[in-house]
């Protein structure tokens, strides 16, 4: 007996605006597809009457408020394949959700309630199910009981959507039109709709997809190292493109170093060939340089390497892109840090025109250029969602700020060497008998910081250290000149002073840099960019009343008096750091004995 | 085609949860779901042993089998088991016959807080399928949990073309499910096709039960306590999920074998955990229980 008969696995989603009965939809399907136990099906009857929606309407708050929340995901089968059918939520504040719900689809079916037609939030899903790749589009035009299954009305709504699939350059779709609520067109024609001529639903989603097009090389993403004693290392990932075959020559990307495959594993232990979706795991017949993150490929067909790419972005935090912050980034089995610009411009998911934008708001989508702190393999987002889609993360609150789409690159890694030196940063610190350090000093205005900072720049010449004085102040004068006070601004103001203490840092110095730095995600941006344990913060701390008491520079009164904009403390925010190395309360701790805590902290 | 991909996704889960996480675990419940997951962990990491620990959070009051079914897993594997006991409901004596609900709440959602704060695990493994439940179905395969084991189902992660965001706060952990996209048929059409041991109970044979409130419970042991009127017979059943005996209802059935269990399984109308008392208290739904940190 067959006991498991295989069968393609497709992947739906239904989208559309919120009351178009898309969980009503999903319900009445897996309904007609025998997918609902009698126990579920008994807790779905209310007042006489099955409520399908609440099959897939799962929490609390969802029933309490009568619409989806978050994605549901539900399985079904028919003797040709199997489903998993996801449903999304049609309000715009889940838009998060929804691409959740949409991103890994095949096929999206977009629900339009005949009654109200296509809504704003309609066309929003319909652009993001095309920007995500989604294979095939099929409108379904719901609640055709309300309108006595008119044909006419189908026909007026059917030129709209023709029209809709030209102007956005859709893929073609087909539109069905159907009851969800009384199973009509879903699995049978419709005997109330003899007019309509194409398939029910059910067929339309079982016609052939087009091909997924695919890397035509060996791509691997390492996830994991294992060590064995005694035994070559084994490097474990999912292969996502092409075939690989044992002793075939391979490259480990960024290093590029070259090597061939010894032996390879399957789920079931060693194989002879190896092929895109199956998880492996590769010995290598080379001692190479290959972590979590770098990625195995065919050594005649290697992916592009860039440090600067074109995306498309779809932003999901309630405050918006920050241009020039640093996010942490995860494209395939590696988290690197990207800045990204200003957008190059934002759609305006309703007509699909591309307006000008100094930033993308929550839910927002458009076209933004990205720069990465190193140079990593990668493939265009139509080839490989896992090595050209990319999470964005918040680096402080660790939430998903947004998801991206790589489209090409801007730069590519060929045109760029990075010029290897013969004295490196250890010879240099060796020379000069000391470890260098990034003292970095952050507090309000007034709190203390340049006080501290010279003392100690005193301190430490006393004991015949090497050491040298970032100032906010006077940098300002120079290198940072043409900069403002706008976040933006300020954020490149402490991108570029980081950049100058890693290369001072590097030559071996102890840098002190004293600057406000309000923003916790850019004093976590410097500290990536130095070597672990070479950034040490310290956090210059007064109350806000004190440092405006002191007001040094009078600049406290001029920003009361709304002469200043965007004063730190006064209409812009301080982030205090969460877990300094060193914290010093200058109401209570005299500077002398600051520089001592301080000295004391480089000292171990 | 499908048990190919369905094994390949939830190896890539376990890996990325091992290559991301610092402090990863499974919990092992010795059931069905926990025997395909702990083959799944052992494919995903050979030749070596898994990486990480087996944890079962024991409520004393499990099928006598499960417990020797779960030692012998463990010392197959070569895997290190902790069993943990929440020593308040041992000291007081907490059952499933004189205290409902809060059997489930202090057994099982206060001892897996416990556990876990005890190991500070950042990575919980676990083997909950979507297909199980409505507030499962809604749960993501890297599922967020704040310093007090909480579930936000309001604010979870955009989760996307198998980039997880793994970035964790102090204290706070992931529970990841790798069986998520699995159905019941495909566990059991797995159990098939790779020769999985699972204890007996999943299979008809006579057994000592009473019928109460209209559903067969197995008498397991001499703390049975039998109502007025309740006589145990013999009768031929199985179970098609296992968890306290006292707390879950067995089902006639002539299924000796897998291959058996999938026929009748084809033909069933019932739902999987519809003889998992636990869950029908309205006031204590799976939502509820998962936000206090129910697995």
């Amino acid at each position: 007996m067959d006991i498991a008969p295989e069968k393609p696995l497709i992947r739906l989603v239904t989208c559309g605006s919120v009351d178009d009965g898309k969980s009503t939809l999903t319900g009445r399907l897996l309904y007609e597809l025998g997918a609902v136990f009698d126990d579920h099906l008994a807790q779905m009857q209310k007042e006489g009457q099955v409520d399908f929606a609440a099959l897939s309407d799962g929490l609390s708050a969802e029933a309490e408020q009568g619409i989806t929340i978050d994605v549901a995901h539900r399985y079904c089968e028919t003797p040709a394949a199997k489903f998993i059918i996801t449903d999304a939520p049609g309000h715009e504040e889940y838009t998060r959700n929804m691409v959740t719900a949409a991103a890994d689809a095949d096929i999206a079916l977009i629900l339009i309630d005949i009654t109200r037609g296509i809504s704003p939030q309609t066309l929003r899903h319909i652009h993001i199910c095309h920007l995500l790749g989604l294979r095939r589009i099929v409108f379904v035009i719901n609640k055709m009981d309300l309108v006595e299954y008119s044909r006419i009305e189908f026909n007026d709504i059917s030129v709209e959507i023709d029209r809709l699939i030209d102007r956005l350059g859709l893929p073609d779709g087909c539109v069905i039109p159907i009851s969800a609520v009384f199973g009509e067109n879903l699995t049978q024609h419709s005997a109330r709709m003899p007019w309509y001529d194409g398939h029910p639903l059910l067929q339309a989603l079982l016609a052939p997809l087009p091909q997924k097009r695919v890397f035509d090389g060996f791509l691997m993403p390492v996830q994991y190292v294992a060590r064995a004693p005694n035994d070559r290392r084994h490097y474990m990932g999912q292969a996502i493109s092409g075939r690989i075959r044992a002793r075939d020559p391979v490259v480990i990307l960024p290093s590029g170093q070259v090597s061939r495959v010894a032996q390879l594993a399957g789920p079931d232990g060693p194989i002879e060939n190896g092929q895109s979706g199956q998880a492996l795991s590769v010995q290598l017949s080379d001692d190479v340089d290959c972590a979590r993150g770098h990625v195995i490929a065919s050594a005649d067909t290697r992916p592009q390497m860039a440090d600067q790419f074109e995306a498309d972005i779809i932003w999901m935090q309630r405050s918006g892109l920050i241009p020039g912050r640093a996010y942490a980034m995860k494209i395939g089995a590696q988290w690197v840090n990207v800045r990204l610009a200003a957008p190059k411009y934002l759609v305006n998911v309703q007509t699909g025109d591309q307006l000008a934008a100094k930033s993308l708001g929550m839910n927002e989508i458009g076209r933004v250029v990205i720069t990465i702190d190193r140079i990593i393999p990668f493939v265009p987002f139509d080839l490989s969602h896992y090595l050209g889609g990319f999470l964005l993360v918040d680096k402080v609150s660790n939430e998903t700020a947004g998801a991206g789409m790589i489209r090409f690159a801007l730069r590519r890694a060929q045109n760029i060497h990075w010029q290897g030196t013969d004295v490196t940063a250890a010879d240099r610190a060796r020379q000069l008998g000391q470890a260098p350090k990034v003292i970095w000093l952050t507090g309000l205005s007034g709190s203390g910081k340049s006080t501290i900072a010279n003392a100690l720049d005193r301190a430490l010449l006393a004991q015949g250290r090497h050491s040298y004085l970032l100032d906010g102040d006077n940098i300002r004068h120079g290198l940072n000149k043409d900069l403002g006070f706008t976040q933006a601004d300020r954020i490149e103001n402490i991108r570029r002073v980081g950049e100058v203490a890693r290369l001072m840092a590097d030559a071996g110095l102890i840098v002190i840099a004293a600057f406000i730095s309000p923003f916790a995600a850019e004093r976590s941006m410097v500290r990536d960019m130095l070597p672990k344990g070479d950034f040490c913060e310290v956090h210059i701390d007064a109350p806000l009343q004190l440092c405006e008491a002191r007001d040094v520079k009078g600049l406290y009164a001029k920003a009361r008096r709304g002469e200043i904009k965007n004063f730190t403390g006064i209409d812009s925010p301080y982030e205090p750091p969460q877990n300094p190395d060193v914290y010093i309360n200058t109401d209570q701790t005299p500077v002398d004995q600051a520089v001592a805590l301080i000295l004391e902290y480089l000292a171990h | 085609m499908h048990l190919d991909h369905l094994e390949a996704e939830a190896i890539f889960i376990l890996r990325e949860a091992i290559g991301e996480g610092r402090a990863p675990v499974m919990l092992f419940s010795a059931g069905k779901d926990s025997a395909v997951l702990l083959h799944l962990a052992r494919k995903a990491f050979a030749p070596l042993i898994p990486p990480f620990a087996l944890l079962h959070v024991d409520t004393t009051w499990k099928f006598r089998q499960m417990y020797a079914f779960r030692d012998q897993m463990a010392q197959a594997a070569g895997m290190p088991l902790i069993v943990h006991h929440n020593p308040d409901a041992l000291a007081q004596g907490i059952n499933p016959f004189d205290h409902g609900a809060l059997h489930t709440d202090l057994w099982k959602t206060e001892g897996l807080r416990q556990a876990l704060g005890a190991g500070g695990f950042d990575m919980i493994i676990g083997g909950a399928r979507r297909d199980e439940e409505k507030s499962r179905a809604k749960e993501r395969v890297f599922s967020h949990r704040n310093a007090q084991h909480r579930w936000d189902p309001k604010s979870q992660r955009p989760e996307l073309w198998s980039l997880y965001n793994t970035r964790l706060s102090a204290g706070d952990s992931f529970r990841v499910f790798p069986l998520s996209n699995w159905t019941e048929l495909d566990i059991w059409t797995y159990i098939a096709r790779e020769h999985i041991d699972v204890p007996d109970l999943y299979f008809a044979q006579m057994r000592p039960t009473v019928l109460r409130d209209g559903q067969i419970f197995m008498v397991d042991d001499d703390r049975f306590l039998l109502r007025d009127g309740e006589q145990v017979q013999p009768r031929q059943i199985r179970f098609r999920t296992l968890g306290c005996y006292p707390l879950t209802a067995a089902m006639r059935s002539d299924a000796k074998t897998v291959t058996d269990v999938i026929a009748e399984m084809r033909q069933t109308r019932l739902s999987e955990r519809a003889g998992r008392l636990i869950d029908a208290d309205p006031a204590a739904s799976m939502e509820m229980k998962k936000q206090e940190g129910y697995f």
